[in-house]
């Protein structure tokens, strides 16, 4: 008694709103989502504001998705989860979408709480918008693309997932996924160029330098778990000789924002970027290897901050571009000797290769860095998702079905007999290592970064004293 | 009766068809958004049309990886669809049919051919009736508008057959027939048969995507 009277003097945890300052977002951070869940199962719907935000929102193309689908079951075994479900009928994209964004359109958002649990436990619980059954739909229809757009809706109903809540929170207040500030990013710079500093000699990581050729953009989680990726973009930039800066505001590319369906935050946050580039007028802007955030900053951000062209303020790049562009000039040479010879496969991100068309630029970067690169089978854009994307790897309400779904990729990689995984993104990285945890199967699993520093061949100008 | 279906209520039905079908062509690119959508349309238009062009030529022929994954279910599809287009447009009977009202018409194919086609028709339509009741999967999807939709599709190639072959009473199945080819085309603006036209849009607007802004933007058409 004494703690329910007690819970409810508390604020609500679930709202329609994002989180917008820290008191909320600490609130929400030390509920660790028990309490959060148990407000979600009686939070009512706002059905007049959800009628009207369809009514907006829902146009011609999904709306026509939605009522031409054919109900012919092609999209089945497109789809990863339903592979790894043993062919479970209820995973099939078609029926994923029609019973949940295709109900809520015919019932003109008429619908209640459980209906809405249901909408978010399979808009993020089922499917991870990879985009790949809309490639093989005849009618091209993309439920990627839908269920999307219905995590939108089920955020603009406080439907959301508990970390995903956290997620947008944590990007509209410190412009960020995660609680990490403009001091801790420079400071994890300047940490890192001087811990790496007496091997590379010269090394610095220039903050707000403009008009380099080079702005910089990364993952809030390398300052905050990973700041030696920071390192090794930097001592590669070095090696490179690149012109090359990182924003002081402005450095985070990634948007848990786009996971959550928060659209506002994920408009709050590209403009973030893009007034960087503004500021500091670089030639071109290189993000880290991280496949959300490439989608969310180049190809899907420029739509959200109105800019009707749909292309970044200045170009833009993935850090692959990057790697290639250096590797055919020259730039980095590779010691062909320190080439990895075992057998290595490589996986194909969905934001950054069905969904922004790089598959032959990670394909040539493998002919500079291995002698037996063995593709998995599909791949390229036919690849199956990692088993992690759209926020998957987050969710801890998920954690089974996300579990089950890896069996995809675990069967993709054992199949080509290679034990070590390239995986240039951030997303499919965990996923990768999450299913070594799971199913044992013995690999390991890199970035490039990590794997350039050790075959590239250091310039003598730029090598220590002590060596020479 | 005959006077009603083969007159007035022939033209009723084909203009509550063309101006349905213009109407959801209209009523879709008027619905299309660059911002909703995110897709740049009109300023990326170089990109939107090479990637529809690409979308439309990679799925109107079987060159896309669904017709490589189920090879019997996507042949038996081209095929319906093809005889189901050709078929009413080029038959002699129909041709003369118009020539005799409006004074106009084309090329026709043989009766013979025409029969064929008409076979394919049914065939396949009961090919898709059995896979709806037998592949749990398709089972597991299907509600009832699929069949009516189905049997609205193959109803004027059963009726036209019969009547063609004067195997029951003719005049009442060419009345049957006629109706029933009506009643799918004011059908088609209204149902899932607005595909006939809502096909086309939608594989443009999915080609102009993936040549605005995702493989395309990158110069890397999509591997359909």
């Amino acid at each position: 008694m004494a703690e329910e009277a007690k819970s409810q003097d508390l604020p609500p945890l679930v709202t329609r709103k994002p989180v917008k300052t820290q008191e909320e977002l600490d609130l929400l951070l030390a509920d660790k989502g028990v309490r959060y869940y148990k407000e979600l199962e009686v939070f009512p719907v706002d059905t007049v504001a959800l009628k009207k935000t369809l009514e907006t929102t829902c146009k011609s193309r999904i709306r026509t998705w939605l009522e031409i689908c054919a109900h012919c079951s092609l999209c089945a075994d497109t789809c990863f989860f339903y592979l790894a479900n043993d062919n479970d009928p209820t995973q099939i994209p078609s029926y994923k979408i029609q019973s949940t964004l295709g109900e809520l359109v015919k019932r003109k958002g008429d619908v209640d709480t459980q209906f809405m649990i249901n909408c978010m436990d399979t808009a993020w619980g089922k499917c991870t918008c990879c985009n790949r059954c809309g490639m093989y739909c005849p009618h091209g229809i993309d439920m990627g693309v839908m269920f999307s757009y219905l995590r939108g809706l089920c955020f603009s109903q406080g439907f959301v997932p508990y970390e995903m809540k956290i997620g947008s929170g944590m990007h509209w207040i410190y412009n960020a996924q995660m609680d990490v500030t403009v001091t801790d990013f420079i400071e994890t710079c300047e940490w890192m160029a001087e811990e790496n500093e007496e091997y590379y000699p010269g090394l610095n990581i220039p903050v707000d330098k403009p008009n380099a050729d080079i702005m910089y953009t990364i993952n809030a989680r390398e300052v905050k778990h990973y700041p030696e990726d920071i390192a090794e973009a930097s001592i590669l930039f070095h090696l490179a000789g690149e012109n090359w800066t990182v924003p002081s505001k402005g450095w985070e590319e990634t948007s848990l924002a786009m996971f959550a369906g928060d659209w506002a935050g994920c408009k709050n946050q590209v403009e973030w970027v893009y007034d960087a580039m503004d500021r500091l007028k670089p030639n071109r802007m290189v993000v880290t290897e991280c496949g959300h955030a490439h989608r969310a900053t180049i190809i899907e951000g420029p739509y959200w901050a109105g800019i009707k062209t749909g292309q970044t303020p200045v170009p833009s790049m993935h850090y692959v571009e990057w790697v290639l562009e250096a590797l055919e000039t020259g730039k980095l040479k590779i010691d062909p000797a320190k080439k990895i010879k075992e057998p290595v496969t490589l996986q194909d991100p969905c934001n950054y290769i069905r969904n922004g068309g790089l598959c032959d630029v990670t394909r040539k970067i493998m002919t500079y860095i291995a002698e037996d690169f063995r593709e998995m089978q599909p791949n390229r854009e036919h690849n199956f998702c990692c088993g992690g994307g759209g926020g998957l790897n987050g969710i801890g309400r998920y954690r089974k079905q996300r579990n089950i779904g890896l069996k995809v990729k675990r069967d993709q990689i054992l199949a080509t007999g290679a034990k070590f995984v390239v995986s240039a993104c951030h997303n499919c990285w965990d996923a990768i290592r999450d299913l070594e945890e799971v199913y044992k199967i013995g690999i390991k699993w890199s970035f490039l970064k990590p794997i350039l520093l050790k075959m590239v061949i250091v310039p003598d100008h730029l090598k220590p004293k002590e060596e020479e | 009766m005959y006077e009603f279906v083969s007159g007035p209520f022939a033209l009723i039905s084909f203009a509550i068809f063309f101006i349905g079908i213009i109407a959801r062509i209209v009523w879709y690119v008027k619905g299309l958004d660059w911002q909703l959508d995110r897709v740049a349309y009109s300023e990326k238009l170089d990109g939107g049309i090479t990637g529809a062009a690409r979308s439309l030529f990679h799925w109107l022929l079987p060159f896309n990886r669904t017709t490589a994954n189920h090879p019997v279910f996507m042949a038996v599809t081209y095929l319906f669809h093809i005889c189901l287009i050709i078929t009413p447009i080029f038959l002699v009977a129909h041709v003369v049919l118009i020539e005799e009202s409006w004074n106009i018409s084309w090329f026709t194919i043989s009766d013979k051919l025409a029969d064929y086609m008409t076979l394919a028709v049914i065939a396949a339509g009961i090919f898709f009736l059995i896979r709806r009741i037998v592949e749990p999967n398709v089972r597991f999807l299907t509600t009832a508008w699929d069949y009516i939709v189905l049997g609205i599709a193959i109803a004027p190639f059963i009726t036209g057959y019969i009547a063609y072959h004067q195997w029951m009473d003719y005049k009442f199945w060419l009345i049957v027939h006629i109706l029933s080819g009506e009643i799918m085309l004011i059908t088609i603006p209204f149902t899932k048969l607005s595909h006939f036209v809502l096909f086309f849009c939608s594989r443009i607007q999915i080609g102009m995507d993936y040549g605005i802004k995702r493989g395309g933007a990158r110069g890397r058409g999509i591997a359909w």
